[in-house]
């Protein structure tokens, strides 16, 4: 189970304190999947990157399986079994895709198969990448994708996947919402997917929109999808429907 | 041949030799020759008249492989080495040299050599060297190697070389000169540590019609190391011809990388690119992300990049 307790996040510019998250608390219990949507700007990733230890938040505590987390470090939160894919995943010259998902795995003889498996379930046929670098000759798109089979490989507890959608084709969009769908059938991981994707939204179990750097609603897909839907009509706060201000 | 476990791991660290090898070898020790075999296809003689071999490779040879790897295992030992190779027409071999220094001593080990080839028509050569230097002695390990090779009408090489670590000087220069629709394809992978320098020119002449050169190199400097890299490619023909340098620095290292391209011909098509920066924050966490720590994250980098 994960535990979010008064997580607050702050940068220091010139203008002074800003608050990028405000005292957020959620706990995700085992096996769950659960969507943080919202508007850009929000502060989901960054949520989500405090949850892996890439952003230490200002105040507050993360507990993971009942143990405090907050002072760990990225590493051993991934040794634990907490997972994260990059929303822009970098590149590597001279490393393989092969050679990356047995990183991800920690089974220094991962098999053919076995990555065979992984980018099939993310719409890539491993003859035609397994030997080839992670580097620019590769799409956004094919990195994001390598990027999802990653964590595949990783296996862990808890997967966190940031916009996995994102410059993905409609073709390996439908084959990658199957293979949520598998993994949370499994019931084996929990799964934070942070989406804009209506598809990907339908599959939670709860949905938290995060806006404002504070949690805004929660509850299942049928009850927050029409909040969305509603919140995105007429969205600009400053100018009325007749273009004069408000 | 290969008496001590110096040796043995030398051997097996510049040329993946473990136990004689087969094939057509030369191995020099220490100035001397520590074991030699020449095969139906490929003879190898030593000169006369100075230091170093010639190998001969009879037209047709296909699928054979000579080694000529060089060991230095005693200190204060300098050495120029001359190899000349022959290869016939429509050969595909592969040649794998090397050269591996251990040194315990107060007095530098120095290993010059100057390899040349003459690829016959339609012939592909592999060649691969790879240079490393070990021992706790105040001794440099100094390696100054040459390769000048010449392609006939449809010849190819592929050239792989790599210093492995532990040089602490090295001036490297290699030529190419490619005939008409010959292919030069050259990687060189370097890394320098502590306090060491490596100098590397490289010129490769594209003269005959389609003739096709790419130099890619690869190279990471620690410390406060340094290096310099001129690779140049001249086009004299129709031709194609690519460069492409990227380097990782580190700690207080310097690079300087200066690719050229040259072009005497409207006909010749060329392209340089060059990088040099450190290993980027978003690898590392992600390599983290994944359960290595920071410290095998930046060795696991570091290798994919000169692998």
């Amino acid at each position: 189970m994960l535990e979010l307790r008064h997580i607050s996040y702050s940068v220091h510019d010139e203008a002074g304190e800003l608050g990028i998250l405000n005292d957020i608390s959620l706990t995700i219990p085992d096996h769950k999947l659960m969507v943080f949507t919202g508007p850009n700007g929000g502060g989901k990733t960054t949520l989500a990157k405090i949850i892996m230890g890439l952003v230490k938040p200002t105040s507050g505590q993360i507990l993971w399986n009942g143990e405090d987390i907050t002072d760990l470090s990225i590493t051993e939160r991934a040794r634990k079994g907490i997972s994260y894919g990059f929303q822009q995943p970098p590149r590597f010259k001279g490393i393989t895709v092969r050679k990356l998902l047995t990183i991800a795995s920690g089974n220094q003889l991962l098999s053919k198969d076995r990555c065979c498996q992984y980018l099939t379930k993310v719409g890539l046929c491993a003859n035609d990448y397994l030997d080839r670098e992670v580097d620019v000759s590769l799409s956004g798109g094919e990195v994001k994708r390598i990027e999802i089979a990653s964590i595949l490989a990783r296996n862990a507890d808890l997967m966190i996947f940031d916009e996995p959608e994102a410059g993905i084709d409609l073709w390996s969009f439908a084959r990658l919402t199957e293979t949520f769908e598998q993994i949370h059938a499994q019931g084996k991981a929990t799964m934070i997917i942070i989406s804009h994707q209506e598809r990907i939204i339908s599959l939670a179990d709860e949905v938290v929109v995060v806006g404002a750097g504070s949690i805004q609603h929660r509850g299942t897909a049928d009850e927050i999808l029409p909040k969305i839907l509603s919140d995105t009509l007429g969205a600009c706060p400053v100018l009325t429907r007749g273009g004069d201000r408000a | 041949m290969m008496d001590t476990q110096v040796d043995r791991e030398l051997l097996e660290k510049i040329a993946d030799l473990v136990g004689k090898p087969v094939g057509a070898f030369n191995i020099r020790k220490d100035c001397g020759c520590d074991g030699r075999q020449s095969t139906e296809h490929i003879e190898i003689t030593g000169k006369t008249d100075k230091q170093g071999i010639d190998i001969r490779v009879k037209d047709g040879t296909k699928g054979e492989t000579c080694h000529i790897p060089v060991i230095i295992t005693k200190p204060g030992i300098t050495e120029m080495v001359y190899n000349d190779f022959y290869i016939g027409e429509d050969c595909d071999v592969e040649i794998v040299a090397g050269c591996g220094i251990h040194n315990c001593g107060s007095q530098d080990s120095r290993h010059d050599g100057v390899h040349t080839f003459y690829i016959g028509k339609n012939s592909r050569v592999h060649y691969s060297e790879k240079h490393y230097g070990e021992g706790d002695g105040k001794g440099g390990k100094i390696m100054n190697p040459q390769t000048i090779v010449y392609l006939e009408e449809g010849a190819s090489m592929q050239m792989d070389t790599v210093q492995i670590r532990g040089i602490d000087s090295t001036k490297r220069y290699t030529k190419f000169v490619c005939g008409k629709g010959a292919e030069a394809v050259v990687t060189e992978r370097l890394l320098t540590h502590g306090e060491q320098v490596a100098e590397s020119d490289m010129v490769i002449e594209l003269n005959g019609e389609d003739a096709k050169g790419r130099v890619i190199s690869r190279s990471v400097a620690q410390d406060t190391s340094s290096q310099v890299f001129r690779p140049c490619v001249v086009g004299n023909a129709k031709c194609f011809g690519h460069v492409q340098c990227d380097s990782i620095i580190m700690g207080n290292a310097r690079i300087q990388s200066v690719p050229e391209i040259a072009a005497n011909s409207t006909e010749a098509q060329l392209i340089h690119e060059a990088a040099i920066g450190k290993i980027a924050g978003d690898q590392l966490l992600k390599l983290e992300t994944l359960g290595l720590t920071e410290e095998e994250a930046e060795d696991c980098i570091l290798k994919g990049f000169l692998a």
